[in-house]
Parts: structure tokens; C-alpha cells; sequence
């Protein structure tokens, strides 16, 4: 397939079945791959989006400063396209957060401004919200509330899936800025009556949840609960689980927040067989291994990769 | 057999710094007023008038209670529930 630019080749990702890995000929996996983005995962189609709408609105002139609370996938993404648009990139990230991901953001240019390990992503969103008002006239798309997010996901995820798939029954994504499953989601319950769409949340050690005070929680404010039918909390232990399962059955080397989907969606294959009915379960895998290879996620035991992870963040 | 409640480190001065208490009940609003019998203030720091709180999340066996019937939900022996802030959480 040919295209004009590499950000042109945005989306249209393959949909692939997982037979090994589905527990039933009539309870049946796909998974779409997002990894097949131009920077390597599914966050490219919101960064592009919120972008293309930023300068559609005039707030993006060439040599404008892009700012983002972000620890990995988005921040790569936006520093992505920010070289190539000819802006300036500053990413607020937690300090517990992959070496490959820092090294990636440096080569595209962004300026990297730690926050403390400690309230993981609250923090950098706090941070970033503080600079923010701080300076102007920086630009911070937010991701956590910017409609172009979901609006990405509602114009070129739900209409692929649904093309590659009408039978599709469930929809199955991480949970973070909850902008996939919001516009995915709703694409698919206008076009797929009956459809479950479910969402697969990461639980971390402790560390990530040491707020000072339960007030200072955080929901994204993209979050439409009323979209979701399921929202799983998925441990990285069963998150681990079935990565490995994912390459060792299907051969697929996905990122671990791909497993926790995985590990949700086996979870409604079960209830629709206990229900007698058939299933087309769409995953989200959301980004590739490579990203978390120093987090030791893929070698040694199950239990030894577990205690690797503990505080660290995986999606 | 009782039902395991999981406390976040920001709740545990009411559990005095237990990290899970038992409980029993036949829904989600029963067990943690059984649980606040023993640990007084935990309810309040979970439930308000309008139900669960914005910012607490309680899973029934790795399930967000929101959506299987919230304070109603059925809970039975052998269950485990967590309670965890909501946050931000990971890499975005």
C-alpha cells in the first residue's frame, strides 16, 4: 500500500484472529494492530488528530511549543509530528517510566521534564497543568480531555473494525485517557445494536496510588461512563500472563497493556459461552514488546518479571 | 469463609494499617457497613449520598462494581473486592 507521507499511513491496521488463543470455536478473539501505526502504537491516531484540529482552530503556528503530561506512547506520537510540522515538544513524564520510551522521545526532538514516581501519571497531569498556566503561550493539547482524541477513534477505529468484522459482539481496550474506548465505542453501539464494550484497567503496586488524600483522585475528563457496558481492574500479574500467552500461542509480541485487554476479553468470551452465544471479540493491542523490553517483562519466570514490574508503569 | 475487602494505603489509618479486613454481607452496601462496624469512618470515606464517591473505585473480583448494580451489587464468601483511588494511572 502506498502513501504520500508517513503520516499519511495512519490507521487501517490489520485485524487479525487469535484461533490458538480464542477458548472456543464459537467464542472467537481478533486482535487489531495497532502497533502497525507509524510510531509504533495505537496513540498516533489521537495525537494526529488532536494536531490537525489544533492548527485547524489556529492555536499551532509554525515554531509553537507543544506541552503534554504524557509517559510514553502519546508523547512519542506528538513528538513525531511536531518535527515534522516544524514545532517544539515538552513532555512532562513520571521518572518511573521505560528507558526506551525517553530514548524514542529525545531522538524525536522533545524536551523531557520529569515528575515524581510517586501519584505516577496525577502528578505529571498536575505538573503539566501547572506549567501550563505558567506559560501561555504553550500549547498543551491535553489528552485527557480533548475531544479530538475520541473524535480520532469514532472516525478510523470504529469504521475499520466494523468494516473488517460486522458480526463483532465486543470491544475490548485499556482504559487510560479513555479515549479509544469513548470513540470507538460509541461508533460501534450507533452501528451494532447489542454490542458490549469493555474496558481493561491497569492495577499497579501501590506507589501509583499514593495520593495524599482521595480528593485528589483523578477521571479523565473524556470519561462517559454510560459508554462502557464492563470495566475490568486486571493485574499485572494476569497482565504478564497473557503477553507471554499472546506470543506463545499466536506468536504476537504486544505491549503488556495489550495483555491486560487480552486478559479482559477472555474473561466475556467465558460469559457469552456460560450464556450459549457466540462471540467476535475485537482486542485492542495497543502497542508492540519492544517499548518494555528493559522492564524485564519478557524474560526469566513469570514470578521474577512480576517483581521487575512492581512500581513501574506498563500502560 | 468471608469476604476479603482490599484497602488502598491512603484508607489504611482506618484499618489500622491492615492492608485487607474481612467482611460479610449480601451487597456491596452491607459489607462495608459490616466493615465500618469494625473500622469506624471507612463508609464515609467510600460512600456519600449520591453513592460511591467520584473519586473511589471498588472492584468485586477484579470487576467495577458501576457496572455489574454499584452499593446493590449481590456480594457472597469467597468474594474479593478492592478498593482503589481513582487515578491517572500509567503511560499515556
Amino acid at each position: 500500500m502506498r502513501y504520500d507521507s508517513l503520516l499519511d499511513s495512519l490507521g487501517n491496521t490489520p485485524l487479525v484472529g487469535l484461533p490458538r488463543l480464542s477458548p472456543d470455536p464459537a467464542a472467537r478473539l481478533w486482535a487489531k494492530l495497532e502497533d502497525r501505526n507509524p510510531t509504533g502504537s495505537v496513540k498516533d491516531r489521537a495525537a494526529f488528530f488532536m494536531v490537525a484540529q489544533a492548527e485547524k482552530d489556529g492555536l499551532l503556528k509554525p515554531g509553537s511549543t507543544l506541552l503534554e503530561p504524557t509517559s510514553g506512547n502519546t508523547g512519542i506520537s506528538l513528538a513525531m509530528v511536531a518535527k515534522l510540522r516544524g514545532y517544539q515538544m515538552i513532555c512532562v513524564m513520571p521518572e518511573n517510566t521505560s528507558a526506551e520510551r525517553r530514548q524514542l522521545l529525545e531522538m524525536y526532538g522533545a524536551q523531557i521534564i520529569p515528575s515524581p514516581a510517586a501519584g505516577g501519571s496525577n502528578e505529571a497531569v498536575r505538573v503539566a497543568k501547572q506549567l501550563a498556566a505558567d506559560h501561555p503561550d504553550w500549547v498543551m493539547l491535553y489528552q485527557y480531555g480533548n475531544e479530538a482524541n475520541s473524535l480520532a477513534h469514532y472516525e478510523t477505529t470504529g469504521p475499520e473494525i466494523l468494516a473488517d468484522l460486522p458480526s463483532i459482539t465486543h470491544f475490548v481496550a485499556g482504559l487510560g485517557t479513555t479515549g479509544t474506548l469513548m470513540g470507538t465505542g460509541r461508533y460501534l453501539r450507533e452501528h451494532v445494536p447489542g454490542v458490549q464494550i469493555v474496558a481493561a484497567e491497569p492495577r499497579y503496586g501501590e506507589l501509583v496510588y499514593g495520593l495524599r488524600n482521595i480528593d485528589e483522585g483523578f477521571v479523565p475528563e473524556l470519561y462517559d461512563a454510560s459508554v462502557l457496558n464492563s470495566r475490568f481492574s486486571v493485574t499485572s500479574t494476569d497482565a504478564l500472563r497473557r503477553t507471554r500467552e499472546l506470543l506463545d500461542r499466536e506468536g504476537l509480541f504486544a505491549g503488556i497493556s495489550s495483555g491486560a485487554a487480552v486478559h479482559a476479553a477472555l474473561a466475556m468470551a467465558d460469559k457469552a459461552l456460560a450464556a450459549g452465544q457466540e462471540a467476535d471479540i475485537v482486542v485492542m493491542i495497543a502497542d508492540g514488546g519492544w517499548r518494555y523490553l528493559s522492564t524485564g517483562a519478557y524474560s526469566g519466570t513469570l514470578e521474577e518479571a512480576e517483581a521487575r514490574l512492581e512500581g513501574q508503569l506498563w500502560a | 469463609m468471608a469476604i476479603e475487602v482490599r484497602i488502598p494505603t491512603i484508607l489504611r489509618s482506618y484499618t489500622g494499617g491492615a492492608k485487607s479486613v474481612e467482611g460479610s454481607g449480601d451487597t456491596l452496601a452491607d459489607l462495608i457497613a459490616d466493615v465500618d462496624s469494625r473500622h469506624g469512618g471507612l463508609q464515609e470515606r467510600l460512600v456519600d449520598a449520591s453513592g460511591l464517591r467520584r473519586f473511589v473505585n471498588v472492584y468485586l473480583n477484579d470487576e467495577d462494581v458501576r457496572f455489574i448494580g454499584g452499593l446493590d451489587a449481590p456480594v457472597k464468601d469467597g468474594d474479593t473486592v478492592t478498593v482503589l483511588p481513582a487515578v491517572a494511572g500509567g503511560a499515556r
